[in-house]
């Protein structure tokens, strides 16, 4: 709401509204003078310090077991860990490098299927019957259900994970660009037929841009789900990565390791979907700038 | 009128003009091609896989990846085999105990967290970030952590089910809550509504959209997750069964058959449980039957 | 109105007109006994019912009506949206859609602009534009947006060009979609409510500005509105259906020459005409309410 004041102004003086860099500054100039960014702050440090306070402070029953983020940052910037693992040593970025492969991997292969798949099913109405009840008839089934199957079906450790990683992405990317397709407003194929295009024109000026916001949308689902995915194949049945490494900390009373690789894995996970979204939002300048003259 | 040569007024109607007769329901169903196509993408499904499983035996060549999936000839026999076997419904009993739980629990705390987010600025600024800062992490990431901080397996896995379903549910309420159309606010505000009437009759109505769909998707990571946790930890110890365990132990025991029931079965349970919540959120949200 | 009486409306206007025009000899479109009966639900609807008109090359014609009486359907008819149940139309003596070929094709010789505005938001005004020549391959590319930018510029829309619709107001996209159609050099302009949502001093600044244009190219104008106004300063003939299954009910002759500026708004002509056809759409409007139903497309 409160950047309505400087778009409207942009609006009058026919100048581009501001993007990237000064938008982001202009936007930081201004919010320093609401109290929100100190609430953050303060938030955060709350937390932080319940957190501390039961575990590491008070040692309250229960929670002592938990290492507290003293303990955890300590350890993580430690070049000596007393645990094995920390910013400075191999074994754990293998663990991350491991990881962020995989869904690499896993995240290439379903969009590559999923997008092509949802448009075509979109596009193609005979496609769509045919293929949609196969897709509806497998989804319900939890992807975590599939790894005993995956174990069978592909030896070794690798194949089986990336096969789940990109099973579920792959259904969440496929139903949302189908969706995509739906929400493309009928005129604008009237429009593209009336102006007397081919099936083929269509398809490349209507119904993939057309489906743009909702592809991006289901992507940085795709890659949420692909992680979660991912984490429990690798609990389950891994050699390397984030989501073994959580596992192998419990097994082997590393507590601090397995915390820290929770922590690792929230901030993986939320950089990939963010660089979804920028990638999204690159690819969509028509709806950014749209979407900003209307001060969202 | 007379000299324009274009004008004509309505013309008499031409021969054979006979309006189509109406079709009954039960026609309209039979020229449903989409709902016959589905079957067919079905049936060819089932016996693609039924003929890529018996290659071997009939051939003597394994296909690669579905040649080792048992056959769906010999899952329904299996599963036929497991049916009156009350071993089998108990572990359905447990899952979906599980499942309902956990889920209940996430929505009784995140329905109000989420609207008090939504209602409150400095009640948002405070505990949102947090909250942001933990929801990226996957929610099975905790299970070993609940089961160090939980007495028992049955708590960290409930515990585990809350948090999958939790941050979905508070990310949809907030976003619905949000999303309420201020002209409802100042209408009602016009004909003298106090806070507590505005949150009753417009806030919390106008979210319930919101609070359906983020149940819907809530229930469909709550299935996901009881399976991993009661895969992850089930084995043999006090909380055992529940059908995750059912596939992990059929796995264990090289049944492949099995490992396909239950693979089935949970489908089914999934299924009837979004079901469930979408005919509650019809019932719930008259004005909203399409949903 | 007897100066021009007896002649056709299209080439009573080329003779005034101050441009070198082309003279109207195409888009006439002949709507002969169409009715169109909707099936959703196994209910019948009738949208339209035996409605025939004729429609001159060159010629504005103005069709109103209550709303969802069924004005779009013929439209989309034309245009080869939708199939109709009865009946043909006929556009320069070619069958469009008849008893064997109910669905008209789609094509560039009749373009269609929408109520709510259909320019693809994911292209910039000048790729809107050049759009048609590019798919027909009747231009090159960099033809196509040469000329593009060059009518973009004749419509005053030269700084706009490299904007995204979104960037824009309703009125300069409702007047570049104007533009993408004409650039195809249409038979037939079907226009569906363009200025429906527009404030009532825009909508004046639209109207002159699609009366400079229609001087200039002579294209023939299917043009729906429910503003009698509108109707009567665009049209050379407002043809009013009934509600609910549509016909004609009344056909005004509009016979005021052009060019047509706004000063003819305060005439006595003007004021005659408006209340002559508000009279028969009223007590359509009137019956349509009644009826209460929803609107069809």
């Amino acid at each position: 709401m409160s950047e309505r004041v400087a778009d409207t102004s942009g609006m009058d003086t026919v100048q581009p509204p501001p993007t990237g860099l000064r938008l982001a500054w202009y936007r930081a100039r201004r919010s320093v003078k609401t109290p929100t960014p100190y609430l953050m702050v303060f938030g955060v440090a709350l937390w932080l310090v319940t957190y501390s306070l039961l575990t590491e402070i008070l040692k309250v029953p229960r929670f002592e077991k938990i290492p507290g983020p003293i303990e955890v940052i300590t350890e993580w910037l430690s070049p000596d860990p007393a645990w094995g693992m920390s910013l400075f040593t191999e074994a754990y970025l293998i663990n991350i490098y491991v990881s962020c492969r995989r869904i690499l991997i896993a995240f290439g292969i379903a969009t590559g299927i999923g997008v092509p798949l949802g448009l075509f099913m979109g596009w193609s109405k005979r496609f769509r019957d045919y293929s949609f009840p196969i897709l509806e008839t497998l989804r319900p089934i939890p992807i975590l259900a599939w790894v005993p199957l995956a174990i069978i079906m592909f030896s070794g450790f690798e194949t089986p994970i990336l096969f789940l990683a990109t099973l579920a992405s792959l259904f969440v990317t496929t139903l949302n660009t189908l969706l995509g397709v739906d929400s493309i407003d009928e005129s604008y194929f009237r429009a593209a037929g009336c102006l007397g295009s081919k099936p083929r024109h269509v398809f490349w000026h209507v119904v993939l841009p057309g489906a743009m916001p909702f592809i991006f949308t289901g992507l940085q689902i795709s890659v949420g789900v692909a992680w979660f995915s991912l984490v429990a194949a690798e609990m389950i049945s891994g050699d390397y990565g984030l989501g073994y490494m959580i596992m192998d900390s419990y097994m082997i009373n590393t507590y601090v390791s397995m915390v820290m690789a929770m922590i690792t894995l929230g901030f993986v996970g939320w950089a990939t979907s963010a660089m979804v979204r920028a990638v999204g939002n690159r690819m969509m300048q028509w709806r950014i700038r749209a979407l900003a003259l209307e001060g969202r | 009128m007379a000299e324009h040569p274009t004008v004509h007024a309505a013309v008499a109607p031409g021969p054979g003009r006979a309006v189509p007769l109406r079709r009954t329901r039960l026609q309209k169903l039979l020229e449903n091609t989409t709902l016959w196509r589905g079957i067919v993408a079905i049936v060819g499904f089932i016996l693609f896989w039924e003929v890529c499983s018996q290659w071997k035996g009939w051939f003597g060549y394994q296909i690669p990846w579905i040649g080792k999936v048992a056959p769906p000839s010999d899952v329904m026999a299996v599963w036929m085999d497991i049916l009156p076997q009350p071993g089998y419904w108990e572990s359905w009993y447990l899952s979906t105990f599980r499942v309902f739980l956990g889920f209940a629990i996430a929505q009784v705390i995140g329905i109000p967290f989420g609207l008090a987010l939504a209602v409150n600025k400095y009640f948002r600024d405070v505990f949102f970030p947090p909250f942001e800062v933990l929801r990226p992490i996957p929610p099975l990431a905790w299970v070993p952590a609940a089961i160090i901080f939980w007495p028992t397996t049955e708590l960290s896995i409930t515990f585990v089910t809350f948090l999958g379903a939790f941050f979905t549910i508070v990310i949809n309420v907030l976003g619905g809550a949000r999303s309420i159309d201020g002209r409802y606010l100042r209408a009602a505000q016009s004909m003298g509504a106090s806070q507590w009437d505005l949150f009753r009759r417009i806030i919390l109505p106008g979210t319930l959209p919101s609070i359906f769909t983020g149940a819907a998707v809530g229930m469909g990571i709550t299935w996901e997750v009881v399976l991993a946790a009661e895969m992850i930890s089930g084995g043999g110890q006090q909380a055992g069964g529940g059908l995750g365990f059912f596939i992990w132990s059929s796995f264990m025991g090289g049944s492949i058959e099995q490992v396909i029931v239950g693979m089935i079965s949970i489908g089914i349970a999934g299924y009837l449980s979004s079901s469930a919540i979408r005919y509650l959120g019809s019932v719930c949200m008259p004005w909203r039957r399409l949903f | 109105m007897p100066e021009s009486a007896t002649e056709t409306p299209g080439a009573g206007i080329t003779a005034q007109a101050p441009a070198p025009a082309a003279k109207a000899t195409r888009g006439a479109i002949s709507i002969r006994n169409v009715t169109k009966i909707y099936d959703p639900e196994g209910v019948n609807v009738m949208a339209v019912d035996d409605c025939s008109l004729e429609i001159a090359a060159g010629e504005v014609c103005m069709i109103v009506g209550p709303s969802g009486c069924g004005k779009t359907t013929l439209l989309n008819a034309i245009a080869g949206f939708h199939s109709i149940t009865f009946g043909e139309i006929y556009l320069d003596g070619q069958l469009l859609c008849g008893p064997e070929k109910p669905l008209a094709d789609q094509g560039a010789d009749r373009v269609v602009v929408f109520q709510n505005g259909a320019l693809f938001p994911w292209k910039t005004l000048l790729q809107n534009v050049a759009y048609g020549p590019i798919v027909q391959e009747t231009m090159g590319k960099a033809e196509a947006l040469e000329k593009a930018a060059d009518m973009l510029a004749e419509a005053g829309l030269a700084d706009m060009a490299k904007k995204f619709p979104g960037e824009v107001s309703s009125g300069m996209a409702r007047r570049a979609e104007i533009v993408r159609a004409l650039i195809n050099d249409p038979k037939v302009l079907l226009l569906d409510e363009p200025y429906r949502a527009m404030d009532a001093l825009t909508k004046s600044i639209m109207h002159e500005a699609l009366l400079e244009m229609y001087d200039r190219t002579k294209v023939t104008m299917f043009f729906i509105t429910h503003d009698l106004e509108e109707a009567i300063f665009l049209g050379d003939r407002v043809v009013v259906l009934t509600t609910r299954p549509a016909k004609t009910k009344k056909i005004v002759d509009v016979k005021i020459p052009r060019p047509r500026d706004y000063r003819l708004l305060g005439s006595e002509e003007f004021r005659l005409l408006v209340s002559e056809a508000k009279g028969a759409v009223h007590e359509e409007a009137i019956k349509a309410f009644e009826a209460g139903e929803r609107e069809l497309a």
